[in-house]
């Protein structure tokens, strides 16, 4: 009689083949998380989490262990678990409108009509404020821009799990700082499961319930879970000198600067 | 102590008055018709102007070096003297072979038409499997690359033999020359495709069909523009060798014909002729491409 989490990632395990060379990636990664939950993933380059990412995407098969996603044990990937890659990959042949319209049309067709999809392409343009641009080439809008086509594709596949891979990593900081925010607003509006990679200490403490700090690789695991005690919404010119805040921050970068400092001091 | 600027009995009058700006006129521009068709112009001369330079000194040392011993190559000159008719009038046909360069060259391009689309289908085809495919990779490169280095005209006599007929055998020899080119850049294309829009076409869990309709072929089309336009360079230099060897109306078999008759000056126009077609089929190839894959570029 286990009741388990929305999405449980369990005893997870990825080894890699190369050659005659076996390397560990990560080993036995254990991690549950409830419906609404936006965690974050952080850790040093190399500490193997886009890894985790692609396993509970499908992208990559487990060595051992399993995800088990709504009762239903993952292996492969799907449109219930979206990704935002991080460097956006629209497909640069179709307009900003096409890119959506795939994701839609794919996962809708047989279940909604024409104008209903039409309907939903533009609904998820608008959530992240593309509409005035649905006409237009990716090659023909700004980085940030792409983020948020990217991120409107994988909204408009009504996913059970957002899985975002650093979407903001190769943004201005001020472009990050607006995307972060329409980002926590689609999360407080849909109330999505969201599971972000990334390697900001700002962007995690900002926006997740819990943050996941990965030990450094080979044979990476999660180090330490940090709860983020701050209330929804959160402003981020409020926050950022509240207690909470400051303790998360701080526990967040103990973690990574003092006690799993970078691979060469640690080897 | 007070400074003469600031000093308050200074009085309003003493206040420099502002003098009214004097309106300069402006030197007259020319119109914006003259400047855009100037420069338009400087452009075109820019273009145009070297070249025709460039081609003029090597007439004039044609000219200047051909003594005009009979059987040699002829000058310029002499060249416009004997095959003026050919010159001036490529439409002229009184039957038989006895025809205008222009429907020469027609017929050359026709066969080309038909050898070269066969192999763009056939070649695209090949490309993907094998692109796609590790098995059929690992089977069929290392047949393609060695035929591939068969010259065009090594496959003249089996493909007589084997087809029996003049003209299917010069469109199989076009085919099999303009495919190799297709097949290995359209593979090459395939497997470059970036990891990124695999993993989109994963995630959205598209049909093989889907995959290759929104994915596959967009991604790999400046790749298989490429290798069109290196084949069908290659399918005219395969029609001209052919048309030598099989005989009757082609722009190749003309060139033969004329050899036999030691008429050398009629082979330089068709020289001109064969170049300027075969650099108008690039061209023309180019521009689909470009046509084709607009805003493909990834970026």
């Amino acid at each position: 009689m286990s009741s388990r989490a929305y999405l449980s990632i369990e005893n997870v395990g990825v080894t890699f083949n190369a050659g005659e060379r076996e390397t560990e990636v990560l080993k036995g990664v254990d991690l549950a998380v409830d419906q609404g939950e936006f965690i974050s993933i952080i850790g040093h380059s190399g500490c193997g989490k886009s890894t985790l990412l692609n396993v509970v995407a499908g992208l990559l098969p487990v060595t051992r262990g399993a995800v088990i996603l709504d009762k239903q044990a993952v292996d492969g990937p799907g449109p219930d678990r979206a990704v935002v890659f991080q460097n956006h990959s629209l497909l640069p042949w179709l307009t900003v409108y096409e890119n959506v319209r795939l994701a839609v049309d794919k996962v809708f067709r047989g279940k909604r009509t024409r104008a209903e999809r039409h309907d939903l392409t533009l609904h998820n343009l608008a959530l992240v404020q593309m509409i005035h641009a649905k006409d237009k080439k990716p090659h023909e809008i700004s980085g940030g821009m792409k983020q948020r086509v990217g991120l409107a594709r994988a909204l408009a596949m009504e996913p059970k799990v957002l899985l975002l891979d650093e979407p903001f990593g190769a943004l201005d900081a001020l472009t990050r700082a607006n995307l972060q925010d329409s980002v926590m607003e689609i999360h407080a509006k849909l109330g999505n499961t969201v599971l972000m990679i990334t390697h900001d200490v700002d962007e995690a403490v900002l926006l997740s319930d819990r943050i996941v700090m990965m030990t450094n690789g080979p044979s990476a695991e999660i180090g330490e879970i940090a709860q983020v005690g701050l209330s929804r919404p959160r402003r981020r010119i409020e926050v950022d000198t509240s207690p909470a805040y400051i303790a998360a921050r701080h526990a967040v970068i103990e973690f990574l600067y003092a006690r799993h400092a970078s691979l060469r001091a640690a080897a | 102590m007070s400074l003469p600027a600031f000093s308050e009995d200074a009085g309003p009058a003493s206040a420099p008055v502002p003098k009214p700006a004097e309106v300069l006129p402006m030197p007259r521009r020319p119109g914006r018709f003259a400047t855009r068709s100037l420069a338009l112009l400087r452009g075109v001369a820019g273009q145009v102007l070297p070249p025709v330079v460039t081609l003029a000194v090597i007439l004039l040392l044609w000219q200047g070096l051909s003594g005009d011993a009979a059987g040699g190559l002829p000058a310029p000159a002499t060249i416009w003297l004997e095959s003026r008719e050919l010159i001036v009038d490529p439409f002229f046909d009184r039957g038989g072979v006895d025809k205008g360069l222009f429907w020469h060259a027609l017929t050359s391009l026709q066969r080309v038409a038909v050898g070269f689309s066969l192999s763009a289908i056939v070649g695209v085809a090949l490309g993907v499997l094998v692109g796609s495919s590790r098995l059929a990779h690992r089977s069929l490169d290392p047949i393609f690359q060695v035929l591939r280095t068969v010259p065009p005209l090594a496959w003249l006599p089996i493909s007589l033999a084997a087809l029996h007929e003049a003209n299917p055998s010069a469109l199989f020899v076009i085919f099999i020359t303009a495919i190799w080119p297709i097949v290995i850049n359209t593979a090459v294309g395939v497997r470059n495709i970036p990891q990124d829009y695999v993993n989109v076409g994963r995630v959205l869990r598209l049909s093989p069909p889907e995959y290759f309709l929104t994915i596959l072929l967009p991604a790999a089309t400046p790749y298989i523009f490429t290798g069109l336009r290196i084949g069908v360079g290659m399918s005219w230099l395969a029609i001209v060798a052919s048309e030598m060897l099989l005989g009757g109306v082609g722009v190749g078999f003309f060139i033969w014909d004329q050899y036999n008759a030691s008429r050398i000056s009629d082979i330089v126009v068709a020289l001109v002729w064969l170049g300027l077609v075969g650099f108008g089929l690039d061209r023309l190839v180019a521009l689909a491409g470009r046509i084709v894959s607009r805003g493909a570029s990834a970026s």
